[in-house]
């Protein structure tokens, strides 16, 4: 009988059947941070438990921490830093602190380090661990409770999902970019569309993706309500996971990690690449986009007046007019970063766009690269010139940073950023901020413009 | 944990309310569950000067008691941060009844006895007009026969056999599954040798 990767992934790591309907799950590799893994550690002490198997285990420093410098930037970070280092010192599990040349934000990093292969299950206390369905294996956010789970247990409870099969065939225009077909995702199936589904990525807009785009494809798909997302593994994964740190010691098999021929999804989404645009959002969820020549949307765009009152609220919080063009919508700061797009080829196709040009006077532009290794592979390749050289701020240091605004770089009421990352939820980046979601190359052209801009006009120019 | 919630519904229609508005980064900086009801929906029941928005549902009288939200589709969507069902919680919120929640934020729920009843959205918007009359009386969700009553009227709800076990015997997952230990040693002697993951130190 034809399987989908999605249920071959769940069947290899079923350790038991529970009663009533949920199952106990394996997982090979777990990933934690500093903000969602304290209260699992103290949970563990109250009860008396020890860690399952501790180097199963890696702890990363990225949402609190700043990135204009090493040090924290305040005691209420320190305290949350300090905390993770002493959890793992005492329980035997590996840490990657602030100044470790490893740290980084923990899904950029967790590839870097060659810890994600074909196969596996990684568990996360962070949403975006979907970004591991790139490789073929099972990815998933997890609550801190669940947290605590993995650590005692080395499983999790599970219930199986139900599979949605999205299909992006054909070539993508020049411009567009993966960030753009994730977005394209999100508009058609909605926030929450795939809630109680895991996602596969499938056709030939997605096998010609390099591994950075799948990972920002997979990475987005929670804003669609996907548990899981996954794209099958092929000869790019299988050399993505070549020559690093723990290559040679991880192995769960290769291409083999796909859907059967004719396998069955429970939904299924067909989406035309050639008639994918650069997106931008407008509104204060992840499915609200036009296209980067298009109009913000009127009340005569919404089906229901519940949409017409969603839109309303999203209009008056994002400052907009209703029917107003998106170009026209001047921004105050300029944001790549993210462990949705701020990995080297994210970085290097900002690049392109800034090259010999300027930031518009005025605009905020701050650049945070996803890992110290990412850093340091632009810095050797002149990347950091481009940047600084167009003025913008290139940190020194790697984190979540203005995604989430749980540092110090915390966006002011009403400041407006066109910005790199995943979600645009009102007050994301800080209170009252208003957040543009598009991709890294179009918040280079929207740095430099001033405004909300096409980034096709730039790549124009470079032709002549 | 009680095989029923009862108390007063209140009207949070609002579709997308994502973890970041139930529970802002601001108030995440900590090391314990405890001390987040401040915290909970904030932005949306204080202002700027940390004055009640007096439009606000929460804010208003009878619903300053509600201890069930009816809310507008994908409830806590967005960031895994269990903090958002420990808030609520805390904000002595019991049920919050909806067309469907987004996954890591429906795990967590359970995790900690929040009743997440789902219902069609005729039904959802049909509470939402009842929870709107200050006079609608209490409302009482049976979980053990998956009903919501209020008034007359008497409505079925979705929630899987497990989410409902749990709930009911409010029981401990890490210490059940930890009974489990020769099966999952069991699993792990059938691993290859290049499947025991060991993270460099």
């Amino acid at each position: 009988m034809s399987k989908t990767l999605y249920d071959k992934l769940v069947d290899a790591h079923k350790v038991c059947d529970l009663p009533d309907g949920d199952m106990l799950v394996y997982v090979d590799f777990h990933i934690m941070n500093e903000y969602t893994s304290p209260q699992a550690f103290s949970g563990l002490d109250q009860k008396g438990l020890k860690v399952w198997r501790p180097e199963a285990h890696l702890s990363v420093v990225d949402h609190v921490n700043a990135t204009r410098q090493r040090d924290p930037h305040d005691d209420a970070s320190k305290l949350l830093i300090d905390n993770l280092e002493s959890n793992c010192k005492k329980h035997n599990i590996a840490f990657y602190g602030l100044g470790d040349p490893r740290q980084g934000i923990e899904h950029v990093v967790v590839p870097e380090q060659g810890l994600v292969a074909p196969g596996m299950l990684i568990a996360c206390g962070d949403s975006h661990t979907t970004t591991y369905g790139a490789y073929g294996a099972l990815g998933f956010g997890i609550g801190t409770s669940e947290v605590e789970h993995v650590l005692a247990t080395q499983t999790l409870r599970y219930k199986r999902l139900k599979t949605m099969l999205v299909n992006v065939e054909g070539a993508l225009a020049p411009g567009v970019t993966a960030k753009d077909i994730i977005m394209k995702v999100v508009q058609v199936v909605g926030a929450g569309g795939a809630n109680g589904y895991a996602v596969e990525f499938a056709g030939s807009a997605i096998r010609d993706q390099d591994m950075s785009g799948r990972m920002t494809i997979c990475n987005m798909a929670v804003e669609l309500g996907a548990r899981a997302a996954l794209i099958a593994a092929d000869e790019k994964t299988l050399a993505m996971v070549k020559g690093r740190a723990h290559s040679e010691s991880i192995d769960f098999g290769g291409t083999e990690w796909r859907s059967d021929q004719g396998a069955v999804h429970d939904q299924t989404f067909d989406i035309v690449a050639e008639e994918i645009a650069p997106l931008v959002s407008w509104g204060t969820s992840p499915d609200q986009s036009v296209p980067i020549d298009g109009l913000v949307p009127t009340a005569d765009d919404t089906a229901t007046p519940k949409a017409k009152a969603a839109l309303e609220r999203a209009l008056d919080y994002m400052g907009l007019s209703a029917g107003q063009s998106v170009q026209e919508i001047t921004i105050d700061s300029a944001f790549i970063g993210s462990c949705t797009n701020s990995r080297i080829e994210d970085l290097r196709a900002a690049a392109v766009v800034l090259k010999g040009k300027k930031v518009a006077s005025g605009v905020n532009a701050i650049v945070v690269p996803g890992s110290t290794y990412t850093r340091l592979q632009a810095e050797n390749e002149g990347i950091d010139k481009i940047f600084i050289d167009a003025g913008f701020d290139w940190r020194p240091e790697s984190g979540c940073s203005m995604c989430l605004a749980m540092n110090d770089d915390i966006a002011m009421d009403g400041e407006r950023i066109a910005s790199s990352t995943n979600r645009n939820f009102e007050g994301r980046q800080g209170r009252g901020a208003r957040t543009h979601l598009m991709s890294p190359a179009m918040v280079a052209a929207a740095a430099v413009k001033g405004h909300l801009a096409d980034v096709r006009e730039f790549q124009n120019e470079g032709a002549e | 944990m009680p095989d029923q919630v009862k108390g007063l519904m209140a009207a949070f229609p609002q579709p997308n309310v994502d973890t970041d508005v139930i529970m802002p980064k601001r108030f995440l900086i900590t090391i314990t569950r405890e001390g987040l009801a401040d915290g909970t929906l904030a932005d949306l029941r204080f202002d700027e000067d940390n004055n009640k928005r007096p439009e606000f549902v929460l804010n208003r009288s009878p619903w300053t008691e509600a201890s069930i939200l009816v809310v507008g589709d994908n409830f806590g969507c967005g960031s895994s941060r269990e903090h958002a069902v420990w808030g609520l919680m805390q904000l002595g919120i019991r049920g919050v009844i909806g067309t469907g929640f987004a996954g890591i934020f429906y795990d967590n729920a359970r995790k900690n006895g929040l009743a997440l009843p789902i219902v069609s959205p005729k039904v959802r918007d049909e509470l939402i007009q009842i929870a709107r009359d200050p006079d609608a009386g209490e409302c009482k969700i049976d979980i053990a026969n998956r009903q919501i009553s209020v008034g007359s009227q008497h409505h079925p709800f979705d929630m899987d056999d497990a989410t409902r076990a749990a709930l009911l015997e409010g029981r401990d997952d890490t210490l059940d599954s930890l009974k489990l230990a020769d099966s999952i040693l069991g699993y792990e002697s059938g691993l290859r040798e290049k499947m025991h993951v060991n993270v460099i130190q």
